[in-house]
This record gives C-alpha cells, structure tokens and sequence, in this order.
C-alpha cells in the first residue's frame, strides 16, 4: 500500500467536520507554521518538497511562491483554483467534499507564508453544493479562531471567501479566473505581467490549485524533506488520480508518484482491470488536454521501459510518443472505443470552451468539431483527416492562453496513433461499430423498458 | 434599457446580495456580480431576463452592459425561459463511454423533446453539458445542486418521476449556501 497524505484520513467517520478533522490531527500546520516558523521559512521548505503543482501545468510550488512581488503596502493575494473543469479530472471534488478542512487549514498556512491577508477559493458553479460545504468549513474556522483577526494571538489577520463561478473552463486558466473573480467575461490575460506581478485587482496574486494548496499541509507538518522522500526525481510526493472509463473502480486515488501505468489500471488497490475484463485499448492519461496514447505506448515508452505514473516517464518520448501527467483525470477506453468518437466528444468541448478572443482558437475548434462530426456522420473524406491535421497545427501555440494548444493536442495524438481507423471511418463509411455502452449495474429491465418505446 | 422598476427582490435576496459585496475590498464590488446573477436567477424562475438584468446593475451600481456581457459568457446563466426542472447531461467523454448517449435518448422519447428544448408543459427542458467532474461516477445529470450519478435508465425514470410536479424552478443555490459576512 501506497503512503497516503491528503487523503489518509479520508476512512474516518465525520472527517468533514471540524471536531473530528480538529481532533485527528487537524490544523497542527497552522499551529506550527504561526508560532515556530517565518514565512520564509514556509517557502523554503516548500520549496524542499519538490511539490510541483498540482493543476495540471507541474510548475515547482516553491518556485512560484518566491516570485510573488511584495512592494510595501500593496496588498497580496492567494487564490485557490478550484474551478475543475478539464474531462476526467474530479479530485479536486472529492477532497472538498470530503476533507473540507484540508483545504481551509492549506489556505491559512500558504497564506501566512505568502503574507497575504485575504484569500479566495475559486470554485466552478457547478459545485455549488461544494460551495456551501466550504462556506460551512470557513464558519467554523472562524469561529475556532483559524480565521479573522490576530489567529492564535500571533498577530496575523486573514480572511478566507468562497467566489462561485458560473460555466466556463476557461475560467480554470489562471488568468481568466482572475477575471472572472473581479466580476468580469473570462477572457485569459497576456502575460506578462504574470499574477505574482499583477494579479487580482492588478496586486501580487498566487493562483495554486486545491491538490497543490492542501499538500502544503503534509509539507510543514512533516518537513519538505520528508515529502521529497516520496516519489522519484523531481516527481515529489503523492497525487490524486481521477480514474474513469472502462475500468472496474473508477474513483480518486492517491498514489506515491512512481507506481507503475500498469499497475495503476490493473491492480485491485487502484482501476482493478478492465470493465468486463476486455482488452484496454487506449488511456487518455492527464485529462482531456493531454496526448491519448495506445494501449502499448502507455503501458511501455517507446524504449520498452515500464511507463511510471511521473511526470517524467508519462513525458518520455515527447509527443511522439509520450503524454502528460496534467491534471491527473486517468481516462481508460477498452477496446470496443471508437476512437473517433470519443476524440469528436473532445472537439466539441474545446469548441463550447474556447473564449473566443483568439481567431485560431474560436475558429479553428469550431471548424474541428464540424470535420469530425461530418466523418462520424459517414461524409468525410481522406483529405478531411489531412485538414484536421493542418488545423490543429495552426491552433498550437497560436493562442494567448494554452487552451488552443489543449484543444490542438487530443486531435494530433489521435491522428498520430490511431490514423488508420480516421480512415476506415471515411473509406468505409461508418463500417466501424459504434462503441458499446456498459452501465454499472447492467439493468436488463430499463434497457428492455428501453428497447421497447 | 428595460423597466428594470418592475423587478423586486425579496429582502433576504437584496440584503444577501449586498452582503456579499463585504467579500471584496471597498470599491471592488463588481466582484459580487457572479454569486448575484445566480441569486437572481433563482429568484426568477430559472432565467436572466433583461429587466432583472438591469435590476442586478442597479443594485450592483454597474453599467448594465457589464451585466449584460457576463450574463452572456458563461453558460449556467439562462437567457431564455427554462422549464421548472433543468435537466443537464454532461456528454463529455467519460460520460460518453459509459453510456451517456442513451441516458439523452431516453429522455428526449420520455419527455418527447431534443436537446435544448422544453416541454410545452413547461416542466423539464433538457440541456447537454460539458464534464461536471463526474466522471468516475459517470453517467451522469445535474438537475439544481443536485448531482444524479451512476445512472441507469430505470434510475433516469425515477429522477422524471421525482420532478414531474415540483412547485418551484430547481436552482443551484438556496438561502444556506452563501455564509452571512
Ligand atoms: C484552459 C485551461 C484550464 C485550466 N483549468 C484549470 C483548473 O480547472 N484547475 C486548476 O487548478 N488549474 C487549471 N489550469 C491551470 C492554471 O492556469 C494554473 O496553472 C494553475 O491553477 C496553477 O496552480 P498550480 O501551480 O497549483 O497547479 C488551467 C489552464 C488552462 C490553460
Ligand atoms: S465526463 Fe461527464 S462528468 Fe466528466
């Protein structure tokens, strides 16, 4: 069994309360960071942990905590990106719903050490029973005195608020969130200035994701050098994997970076195997923006080295023939999955998602959803595929925010690992069968009930 | 600009709206423009018409264009009437590869609607959605703060069964969520 930080905790009965949160362990970090460390203290061992975030981007937490600009009497600002909304990914959820506290208890630590007095946790309006959840956390830290003024007699304010968003993905791009917090369209900045420059209300602004902001807690309690320890590399510590698709359990697991891909999907602790114990076909394995790969190229690189759940080793053969890690939303397709399909379900999202400011991105999704769509509907052509191509090509790194690239990327690596079946679909038209549906528990009644309106 | 004078809050609404502004620092209170449109969207039967478009402006003292453009942008704000249940079907891939096409199938035979459309009953109107984070749990559908997971059809039928004669629009907020400053 894998050590557990975030989510050790997770089995306890009530754990979402403050009594019991409080009375396993519960805010020790706030205690330790305020009474015996500095800020720069905070930071330093964050950067010691090697914790990169955890978002999807993997940019070194202490790193980007040390850039936030401090001139005097600007305020700053810590803002948690909880608007996850890239495919698959549902961690974020999951630690909110369950471990409130963890996050709240995160925010108040990482704050301290930024030397910020008000925070923001920004979650997507579709969580909004999430969001009451939070409101409920922040009354009772307020109450037990982790928030508001002079906490713990130690002479440090903050004040910690939930701002709900209202449907939009691109309010997860940092700059778009910070947009949209101040009441606007989220449409993503240039950069620079970079928020740790000109943030929220053009102060100095950290953006860190829930996973990343609630691994501080871990961080200080145990020292940066003990979360170092876990993992391999500059892959530090533990992650939450959101697994979903075609495989026995799906859910949130968080595993020591280092566990083999393979034994991510196949072992009873973590996917257990394949739905129906089919044969895998594809995983899709950082969320909906990063590369899909084939059953073998996930599996091994294309060295033959077994492929680890790191950074690194999800990375290794470029975009050849490697993927990312990024928000860690582990999609798993058997091998009845049209390709195709699943890749036209993608187009149509950067196409609903895209803010429309920049021409390849609002054009160029579009264009890509109605390619596939006409493929799907059995009127593509061989030069369809070829154009497809082309457009995803011009869409990358056109764009002023990465979510023309996010949309590019699941279309290149489509057609990169799985062409021939872009051309079945258009020489054959429509000849490959439509992926199987499986319910969880394959009601026979309702698909007779089904079947006979 | 619409007759906003017509639309009145009720007092618990306009005094959490103007709550919410103590959120922000002083004179940042576009910021409460989000959580407001949701509360006045739950106010009124599910959708943003113009006039309680202007009304929000009026509270918020902002340009009603800079309400209008947000309204606008983000897609759980409703321009247009809704039936009093909102049913909305995430189709995004996860969804999709466990079985997401044929829970819309199955309502739009059920409540005889596409996607889009609302009964002329005016009781359900079905939307589909992009990933609402829950894949691992997938099928799934929202309908208010509700989320309905591991769908099945029968449990699909339970959920029209269940609906059929609420009283008031389903809304993704009531007077608990937002913590009184
Ligand atoms: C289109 C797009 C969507 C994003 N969505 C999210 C998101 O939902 N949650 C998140 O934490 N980061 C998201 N990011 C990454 C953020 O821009 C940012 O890098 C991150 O919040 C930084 O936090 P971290 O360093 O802790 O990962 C997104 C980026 C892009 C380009
Ligand atoms: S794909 Fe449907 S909830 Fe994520």
């Amino acid at each position: 069994m894998g050590r557990k930080l975030l989510l050790e905790n997770d089995h306890i009965e009530g754990i979402h309360s403050y009594e019991v949160y409080r009375k396993n362990g519960g805010y020790k970090s706030v205690e330790k960071a305020l009474k015996s460390m500095t800020p720069e203290a905070v930071v330093e061992e964050v950067k010691k942990s090697g914790l990169r975030g955890r978002g999807g981007a993997g940019f070194p937490t202490g790193m980007k905590w040390s850039f936030l600009a401090k001139p005097e009497g600007v305020p700053r600002y810590l803002v948690c990106n909880a608007d996850e909304s890239e495919p698959g990914t549902f961690k974020d959820r999951y630690l909110m719903e369950r471990i409130p506290h963890l996050l709240v208890e995160g925010m108040i630590t990482s704050s301290y050490a930024l030397g910020a007095n008000t925070g923001y946790i920004y979650v997507r309006g579709e969580y909004f029973y999430i969001i009451k959840i939070l409101e409920q956390a922040i009354s009772e830290a307020y109450t037990n005195g982790w928030l508001g003024k002079n906490i713990l007699g130690t002479g440090y304010n903050l004040d910690l608020y939930v701002q709900c968003g209202a449907g939009a993905y691109i309010c997860g791009e940092e700059t778009a969130l910070l947009e949209s917090l101040e009441g606007k369209r989220g449409n993503p900045r240039i950069k620079p200035p970079f928020p740790a420059v000109k943030g929220l209300w053009e102060c100095p602004t950290v953006v860190n994701n829930v996973e990343t902001i609630a691994a501080v807690v871990p961080i200080v309690n145990d020292g940066g050098d003990a979360y170092a320890a876990i993992g391999i590399g500059k892959s530090t510590g533990t992650k939450l994997i959101s697994a979903s698709g075609h495989i026995k359990k799906p859910g949130v697991y968080e595993i020591e970076l280092g566990v083999s891909v393979e034994e991510f999907i196949y072992a009873d602790e973590y996917c257990g195997g394949i739905l129906n114990d089919k044969k895998l076909k594809a995983v899709v394995a950082g969320g909906s923006s990063v590369p899909i790969l084939p059953a073998d190229l996930i599996l091994k690189t294309a060295s033959g080295e077994k492929r680890l759940m790191t950074y690194e080793s999800l990375a290794d053969g470029g975009f050849a023939t490697g993927t990312m890690l990024g928000s860690g939303g582990f999609i798993v397709m058997d091998e009845s999955t049209s390709i195709v399909k699943n890749l036209h379900t993608f187009a149509r999202f950067y196409h609903h998602e895209s803010c429309g400011q920049c021409s390849p991105c609002r054009e160029g999704t579009g264009w890509m959803e109605k390619i596939l769509h006409k493929i799907l509907d059995g009127h593509g052509t061989l030069a369809d595929v070829d154009l497809l191509w082309d457009i995803q090509r011009k869409i990358e790194g056109n764009t002023i925010c990465p979510l023309g690239d996010a949309a590019a990327w699941p279309v290149a690596s489509a057609i990169r690992h799985f062409k021939s079946e872009f051309e079945a679909y258009v020489t054959n038209r429509k000849s490959i069968p439509d992926v199987k549906y499986y319910f969880h528990c394959n009601n026979l009644d309702a698909a007779a009930a089904y079947s006979s309106l | 600009m619409s007759d906003s004078n017509k639309i009145t809050f009720s007092p618990e609404s306009e005094a959490l709206i103007k709550n919410l502004v103590k959120r922000y620092p002083e004179g940042k209170h576009k910021s409460a423009l989000l959580p407001a449109l949701h509360i006045a969207q739950a106010e009124f039967n599910g959708w943003l018409s113009a006039p309680v478009m202007d009304k929000v402006a009026e509270l918020l003292n902002l340009q009603p264009i800079e309400v209008y453009e947000v309204a606008s942008f983000y897609s759980m704000y409703n321009l247009k009437p809704v039936g009093k249940c909102l049913i909305e079907v995430c189709r995004t891939s996860s969804c999709w590869l466990r079985g997401a096409e044929d829970v819309v199938k199955h309502i739009e035979k059920r409540l005889g609607i596409k996607d889009g459309e609302t009964t002329t009953d005016g009781k359900f109107t079905l939307k589909t959605v992009e990933c609402l984070g829950s894949c691992g749990t997938a099928p799934m559908l929202q309908i208010g703060q509700t989320f309905y997971e591991n769908l099945t059809l029968e449990k699909v039928d339970k959920i029209l069964e269940e609906w059929k004669d609420a009283g008031k629009h389903s809304s993704y907020l009531d007077e608990h969520t937002f913590r009184n400053i």
